[in-house]
C-alpha cells in the first residue's frame, strides 16, 4: 500500500500545524471574460490560466487557506499545452519537511483528472528544490496504479474529497 | 366532586369535566365578572373549596383557573380586589411547587393591572426573588417571571428603583444560568433597561456583568424546522446591546474581547471585532487608555494574519471606531493626548513596511494606516503628515512600474479618505507640505507607458483636482493638457475612458481651463476634420472620441453652451453634404448629445437651453432632409438607424421639462406635424410644405419617417400637460399605424399611438378611442396586406392597456392567445409577449411618465396563463410551439419569488418544453428550472429520471448559452438528497467528461463544476 500522507501526514492534521503563521498572498480576481470568450464561433484553447484556476482554489489541508493564498500554486509554474494534450503543474510547499506534500499533491492531480478531458497527459510535481523528499513524492504522485489505490483508502478520499469542496 | 353553582346560575361539573373545557368555563366566567354580574371575589369565594383543597394537584387547578379568569379580566379589577389578590398569590407563592407556575401566571396578570396599589408591585418581586428559584422551573414558567418583571419595570419604574440595587440583585439571580434562546432575548432586554434607565447597579456591576457575558461570544444555531425563529443574528444584536450599554463594563469587556480576539474560533473574532466597534461609541479616555496597546496588538494581528476578509474587514472597522472615539476625547490639561500616542504606535509598527524593498505587507500596512486615519480628520492630518512625504520618497526610489502602481494606489487610498470630512481650508492641511513632489509623482506616474499605472495616476490627478485651492493654475493645465493627451493619443480603450470621466469630474471646478484647453481643441479637430483635410484626417475612432470627449466634459453649464452648438453643427454638416455621409457618425453624434442631456438634468436652466436648442434643431434637419429630393448623401438622416439614435435625444430632453415649459413647446411641435407650421424651424428655407399624414408616396414617404420624433417629443412629456389637438393626432396616429409598407412607419406610429393612450383619462373619449382602434384592429387582422402592421399596434395597445389595469385587457389578451394559434401570424405572436413582459425604455416606460402598474406582469401571468396552458393542449402539434415559446417569454420576465410558487402547476408543460426544438423555449426554460432545483428539490426529485436525460441532452446543443444553462442546471440536481441522485452518478460524470472538452471555455468551466459536484456525491468528506 501507499505509505502517502497515511501516517504522518494525516496525523499533522489534528495536531499541532506545522506551519501554523503562513505568508499569506493575494488572490487573483475570477479571469476576465473576453468578447471572443463570448463568441460561439471561436474555439479558445485551454491554457495555462485555465488550469491554474481549475487548481488555485483548493484548499491546503491544514490552513482554512487555498493553495493560491499560500503560492503553493503559481500561475508562472502552471503549463499547458493543448494541442499536444499536456498539463503540467510545478507546487511549491510552505516548508521544506511538509508533511502534507503528498497530500497537496494527490488533490491538485485528483482535481485535474476530474476537471481535464480524458485526452490529458497530467504530470504534477514539486517545484525542484523545495523539498526535502521531493524525488519520493514526485515518484509517488506520477505512479498512476498508487494514486488509485490512494483513493480507494477512504480517510485519504475524505481529506481529498475535503480539500476540494473549496471555501464556501 | 359536588356541583359548583355561581351566582350567574351557571352550573360547572367542575371537577369530572376533561381539562379542556376549562376554557369555555373561564370564558363564561370572565364574561360573567366583565358584565358585572359577578365579581372576582364572587369567583374566589366560590373557588373556595378547590383552593384550599389539600391535595396540590386540585389547588393547582383552582389556581389556575382563577389565574386564566384574571388574565382575561385585570383590566376591569378595583384596587382593592387587587391588593387582596396580590396578598393571596404572594402568599401562594410558598406553597407546593406544583403550584407555582398557575401563581406566576396569575401575578402576571395582576402586573398589568393599572389599579395595583403603590408599593405592591416591590413587593411581588420580593416575594418572587425570596420564594422562586426561578431556574429550576420550565421554560415558559421562566418566561412569565421575565414578563413580569418586565410589565413592573415599564409601569412602575420608581418604585422599583426604590430597592436601590436589590433588584438588580434579585434580577441576577434569577436569569444566572438561563439557556432558552427565547428567555434569553427578554432577559437581555431587562438587563438593558437595568442599564440605559439608570436603575442602581451598586456593588452588582461585575455580577450582572458576568451573568451575561458569559454567553459571549454567542453560540447557538436554531435546530431544523425550528418554529420560534430565533435566529443566532438576534441573540448578538442583543447580547451587544447589553455589553456596549454603559461604559461601567468597559474594565470587564475590553480583556473578554481580546481573549476572544486571539482565540482561534472565526466567529469569536468576528462577534468581538464588531462588539468593539460598537462599544467605542460610548467609551471615553478612561475606559480605553490601559487597554489601548493590547487591542492594538491585536487588531494588528487580525489584519497582518488575516485568514478571511471579512474578519480583515471587521477589524479595519474596529481600527476606525477606536481612533474616532480617541479623537472625541476632552482632554483637561494634564492629560495625555490619547489619540496622538495612540497613533504614534500605530505608525511606528506600519510606517516601517512601507519602506521594505520586498514590499510584501505593504497592503496590510498601509490598510491599518488609513484605517487609522478614517477616525477623524485630526487623526487623517497625523497619520497623512508622516505617509505621504514617505510614499513620494519612495516612489522616487523604485523604478519599476509594478512598484510604482503599489505605491500610487496606497496613496490614492489616502486621497480619497480625505473626502469623508467636507471640504476645510486647505492650508493646515499636510497635503500642502510635499503638494509639489506629490504632484511630480502623480504626473511622473501618468507619463509612463503602463496602463494600469496611468488609470491609477489619472484617479489620483483627479482627487487632487477636486481639493480646492490644491493646485496652482499651471498644475492645472499641465493636468487638463494630461487628460487631452489620453483622450487624443492612447490607444487603450480604458485609458482614455478614465481620462474622460476624470475630466467630467474635474470640469466644474475648472470651467474655463477646460473650455480654453479641451473643448475648443476638439471643436476644432472635428472642424478642420470636416473641410480640409478629408483625405487625411478621417480616422472614424478619433472622431468619435472628440464626440464622446465633448460630451463627458459638458458637466458645467458654461461648457454646455458651447459643446452643444459643436454637436449640432455636425449633424447640419451632414445635412448639406459636407462631410461624407456616414449612419454611424450620425448615431455617434447623436450618442453624445443624449450623455450631454443626461448630464444636464440636475440644472434646470442647462437643461431648458439643451432643449431650446436641440429639439427645433433636430426636427428642422429632418424635415429639410425629408423635403430634398433625391439627394443620396442627406438621406442618411432619414435612415432607421439615425432617427432611432434621435428618438432618446428628443426624449431625454423633454422628460424632466416642467408642465409650463412643456405645454410651451408642444404647442409649436403638435402644430407642426398636423398643419405643417414650419415657423419655429431654424433656418427658414423649406421648398415645399411638410405634411407627414397626408396620403401620397414620395416625398410623403420619407416625410413620415419624421413620426419617430414626434413619438420621442409627446410620448415623452408628464401626463398633466395637455397635448393640443389630441384626438386628431390620435386618429391621424392610428391611421398610419395600418396603412403603409413601410414597417419602421407603421411601428413607431402604433407606439406613438400606444403611448398617448396609455397616459389618456379614462372616459367616453378614450373609449371612443378605443373602439376604434378594437374596429381597425378587426379590419386589419383578418385580411389585407397589412396583417402584419395591424399586429404590431395590437401588440403595443395590448401593452399600454396592461399597463394601466384597463379592463379591455383581456379582450385584447383573448385575441393575441387565438391568434397564437395561426398558421401565418402565430410565430410572430409569441415573440410578441416579449415586448408584453419586458420594459421599453423609449414610449411606455416608467421614466417616460407612463402610467405603469407595479404588479403586471404577475397579473397578466394569472389571467392568462391558465388559458394558455389550455390552449396548448388543444393545439396541432405544429403550432404547440408557439404556446411555449409565448409562456416562455411570460416566465423569463416573472420575478424569481413568484415564479417559484407558480412553477409547480406548469411543470409538466415545462418538462415538455424542454424537448422542443426552439432555442428561446429551451434557454428560457433552463432558466425557469434552475431556481426551482435548488429551492423545491422535493417536487423536482419526482421528475428526476426526466431531468437528467434532458439536461445532458442539453449540452450538446449547438448554441453556447444553452450548454451553460444545462450544465447549471445538472450542478443543482447535484444538490438534490442523495438517494434521488446516486443512482444516476456514474452515468451523469461519464456523460460530462464530453463537456469539459468543449471548444468554449464558459461551457468548460460550468462542466467543471457540476462534474466536481457528482464526483462528490456520496462520498466521504462532502
Amino acid at each position: 500500500m501507499l505509505r502517502m500522507a497515511g501516517g504522518t501526514g494525516l496525523g499533522g492534521v489534528g495536531a499541532a500545524l506545522e506551519n501554523a503563521n503562513p505568508l499569506v498572498f493575494r488572490r487573483q480576481g475570477e479571469r476576465a471574460v473576453t468578447p471572443r470568450e463570448e463568441d460561439e464561433a471561436l474555439p479558445d484553447a485551454i491554457d495555462g490560466r485555465e488550469v491554474f484556476d481549475l487548481i488555485r482554489a483548493i484548499s491546503d489541508p491544514e490552513h482554512p487557506l487555498t493553495l493560491e493564498e499560500l503560492n503553493v500554486v503559481e500561475e508562472a509554474r502552471v503549463k499547458a499545452n493543448d494541442a499536444n494534450s499536456t498539463v503540467s503543474v510545478a507546487f511549491t510547499p510552505t516548508i521544506p519537511h511538509c508533511s502534507m506534500a503528498t497530500l497537496i499533491g494527490l488533490s491538485i492531480k485528483v482535481k485535474l483528472i476530474r476537471s481535464l478531458p480524458e485526452r490529458f497527459k497530467v504530470d504534477v510535481h514539486i517545484t525542484q528544490g523545495t523539498h526535502a523528499s521531493e524525488h519520493a513524492v514526485n515518484k509517488q504522485l506520477a505512479d498512476k496504479e498508487r494514486v488509485a489505490a490512494a483513493l480507494e483508502n477512504s480517510h485519504l478520499l475524505e481529506v481529498v474529497n475535503q480539500c476540494l469542496s473549496g471555501r464556501s | 366532586m359536588s356541583p359548583f353553582v355561581l351566582k350567574t346560575g351557571a352550573c360547572f361539573f367542575f371537577f369530572k369535566k376533561p381539562h379542556r373545557t376549562t376554557f369555555n368555563q373561564n370564558v363564561f366566567l370572565f364574561l360573567g365578572v366583565k358584565a358585572g354580574t359577578c365579581t372576582i371575589l364572587d369567583v374566589v369565594e366560590n373557588l373556595g373549596s378547590p383552593l384550599e383543597n389539600a391535595d396540590p394537584r386540585i389547588r393547582t387547578r383552582g389556581i389556575q383557573m382563577l389565574s386564566e379568569v384574571l388574565m382575561q379580566c385585570y383590566s376591569l379589577l378595583q384596587e382593592q380586589e387587587v391588593t387582596h389578590l396580590v396578598l393571596f398569590y404572594e402568599n401562594r407563592l410558598k406553597d407546593h411547587h406544583l403550584v407555582i407556575p398557575s401563581v406566576l401566571q396569575g401575578l402576571e396578570a395582576l402586573s398589568m393591572c393599572e389599579a395595583l396599589a403603590s408599593g405592591l408591585a416591590v413587593s411581588v418581586l420580593k416575594a418572587i426573588f425570596q420564594e422562586v428559584h426561578v431556574q429550576s422551573l420550565l421554560q415558559l414558567d421562566r418566561h412569565t417571571v421575565y414578563s413580569i418583571i418586565i410589565n413592573f419595570m415599564s409601569s412602575r419604574e420608581a418604585e422599583l428603583k426604590s430597592l436601590g440595587a436589590d433588584f438588580t440583585f434579585g434580577f441576577i439571580q434569577v436569569m444566572d444560568g438561563e439557556k432558552d434562546p427565547r428567555n434569553l432575548l427578554i432577559a437581555f432586554q431587562i438587563v438593558r433597561d437595568i442599564i440605559v434607565k439608570g436603575y442602581a447597579l451598586g456593588p452588582f456591576a461585575e455580577e450582572l456583568f458576568e451573568v451575561t457575558s458569559c454567553y459571549f461570544p454567542i453560540d447557538f444555531n436554531p435546530p431544523p424546522n425550528d418554529a420560534h425563529g430565533i435566529q443566532r443574528g438576534d441573540l448578538i444584536v442583543s447580547l451587544r446591546a447589553v455589553l456596549t450599554a454603559t461604559p461601567i463594563f468597559a474594565e470587564f469587556l475590553l480583556p473578554l474581547l481580546i481573549e476572544k480576539m486571539d482565540s482561534d474560533v472565526q466567529s469569536a473574532k468576528l462577534d468581538s471585532l464588531q462588539t468593539l466597534s460598537a462599544a467605542c461609541a460610548i467609551y471615553g479616555q478612561k475606559e480605553l487608555k490601559e487597554f489601548l496597546p493590547s487591542l492594538w496588538s491585536s487588531l494588528r494581528r487580525e489584519v497582518f494574519q488575516t485568514a478571511s476578509e471579512k474578519i480583515e474587514g471587521e477589524g479595519l472597522a474596529a481600527l476606525r471606531a477606536l481612533t474616532a472615539c480617541l479623537s472625541r476625547l476632552v482632554l483637561s490639561p494634564d492629560d495625555e493626548d490619547l489619540l496622538e500616542s495612540f497613533l504614534k504606535n500605530v505608525l511606528q509598527d506600519c510606517r516601517h513596511h512601507l519602506c521594505e524593498p520586498d514590499m510584501k505587507l505593504v497592503w496590510p500596512s498601509a490598510k491599518l494606516l488609513q484605517a487609522a486615519a478614517g477616525g477623524s480628520l485630526r487623526a487623517y492630518y497625523q497619520i497623512t503628515s508622516s505617509v505621504l512625504p514617505l510614499l513620494v520618497e519612495e516612489y522616487t526610489k523604485h523604478v519599476q512600474s509594478s512598484q510604482h502602481r503599489t505605491i500610487l494606489e496606497v496613496l490614492l487610498g489616502f486621497l480619497k479618505l480625505r473626502q469623508t470630512w467636507g471640504p476645510e481650508e486647505e492650508d493646515k492641511s499636510p497635503l500642502l507640505f510635499p503638494k509639489a513632489s506629490l504632484c511630480s509623482m502623480v504626473f511622473s506616474a501618468v507619463a509612463e507607458p503602463n496602463v494600469q499605472l496611468q488609470l491609477v495616476g489619472i484617479q489620483a490627478l483627479t482627487f487632487l483636482g477636486s481639493l480646492q485651492g490644491l493646485l496652482e493654475p499651471p498644475d492645472v493645465e499641465m493636468l487638463v493638457d494630461h487628460l487631452v493627451k489620453f483622450i487624443l493619443f492612447e490607444e487603450d480603450p480604458q485609458t482614455s475612458l478614465a481620462a474622460m470621466e476624470a475630466a467630467g469630474t474635474l470640469a466644474p471646478t475648472y470651467p474655463e481651463v477646460f473650455s480654453r484647453c479641451l473643448v475648443q481643441k476638439f471643436s476644432g479637430k472635428l472642424k478642420t476634420g470636416t473641410v480640409s483635410e478629408v483625405l487625411e484626417d478621417i480616422n472614424p475612432s478619433h472622431q468619435e472620441r472628440y464626440l464622446k470627449a465633448l460630451a463627458a466634459v459638458s458637466t458645467h453649464p458654461s461648457i454646455v453652451r458651447e459643446t452643444v452648438p459643436v454637436l449640432l453643427e455636425q449633424l447640419q454638416q451632414v445635412q448639406e453634404g459636407k462631410i461624407p455621409s456616414d449612419t454611424q457618425f450620425v448615431v455617434s453624434v447623436c450618442q453624445s448629445l443624449q450623455q450631454v442631456a443626461l448630464k444636464c438634468q440636475q440644472d434646470p436652466q442647462s437643461y431648458w437651453f439643451f432643449h431650446q436648442a436641440v429639439v427645433p434643431c433636430l426636427l428642422g434637419l429632418g424635415v429639410q432632409a425629408a423635403m430634398q429630393e433625391n439627394s443620396h448623401t442627406s438621406k442618411v438622416l432619414l435612415k432607421e438607424e439615425a432617427l432611432s439614435a434621435m428618438v432618446p435625444v428628443i426624449s431625454t430632453a423633454c422628460i424632466h421639462l416642467s408642465p409650463e415649459l412643456a405645454s410651451q413647446s408642444v404647442s409649436k411641435v403638435v402644430p407642426l406635424f398636423l398643419d405643417g407650421e414650419l415657423s419655429f424651424l431654424p433656418g427658414n428655407s423649406f421648398p415645399s410644405t411638410f405634411q407627414p399624414f397626408q396620403d401620397g408616396e414620395s416625398p410623403m414617404a420619407a416625410q413620415r419617417r419624421l413620426v419617430a420624433l414626434l413619438m420621442a417629443f409627446v410620448c415623452s412629456l408628464p401626463r398633466n400637460v395637455p397635448i393640443p389637438q389630441q384626438d386628431r393626432l390620435l386618429c391621424e396616429l392610428l391611421a398610419l399605424s395600418c396603412s403603409y409598407d413601410c414597417p419602421f412607419t407603421s411601428t413607431v406610429a402604433a407606439k406613438c399611438f400606444a403611448g398617448l393612450v396609455n397616459k389618456h383619462p379614462a372616459g367616453t373619449q378614450l373609449d371612443h378611442l378605443l373602439e376604434m382602434a378594437m374596429n381597425k384592429l378587426e379590419q386589419g387582422l383578418n385580411e389585407g396586406p397589412h396583417q402584419s402592421q395591424a399586429l404590431t399596434l395590437l401588440l403595443w395597445v395590448c401593452k399600454a392597456l396592461l399597463l394601466r389595469y384597463h379592463p379591455l385587457t383581456t379582450q385584447l389578451t383573448d385575441k393575441l392567445l387565438v391568434l397564437l394559434g395561426d398558421s401565418v401570424l402565430g410565430p410572430k405572436v409569441s415573440d410578441g409577449f416579449v415586448l408584453l413582459m419586458a420594459d421599453s425604455p423609449d414610449v411606455l416606460g416608467k421614466s417616460c411618465h407612463a402610467e405603469v402598474r407595479l404588479m403586471f406582469r404577475q397579473r397578466f401571468f394569472t389571467e392568462c396563463v391558465p388559458q394558455l396552458v389550455q390552449r396548448f393542449h388543444a393545439a396541432v402539434p405544429d403550432m404547440k410551439s408557439n404556446y411555449l415559446k409565448a409562456l416562455s417569454h411570460i416566465l423569463n420576465h416573472l420575478p424569481k419569488p413568484v415564479l417559484v410558487t407558480e412553477l409547480p402547476s406548469l411543470l409538466s408543460l415545462l418538462l415538455e418544453a424542454l424537448s422542443c426544438h426552439d432555442r428561446v423555449v429551451q434557454m428560457s426554460t433552463l432558466h425557469c428550472l434552475q431556481p426551482l432545483l435548488l429551492d423545491a428539490p422535493h417536487i423536482m426529485s419526482l421528475h428526476i429520471d426526466t431531468l437528467v436525460g434532458k439536461f445532458l441532452s442539453l449540452t450538446d446543443s449547438p448554441t453556447m448559452a444553452i450548454r451553460i444553462a444545462a450544465l447549471q442546471c445538472l450542478y443543482a440536481l447535484a444538490s438534490f438528497p442523495t438517494p434521488v441522485v446516486i443512482p444516476y452518478k456514474a452515468r451523469v460524470i461519464k456523460a460530462l467528461a464530453k463537456p469539459l472538452d468543449d471548444k468554449k471555455r464558459l461551457v468548460r468551466k460550468e462542466a467543471v463544476a457540476a462534474r466536481g459536484e457528482w464526483f462528490l456525491l456520496g462520498t466521504p468528506g462532502r
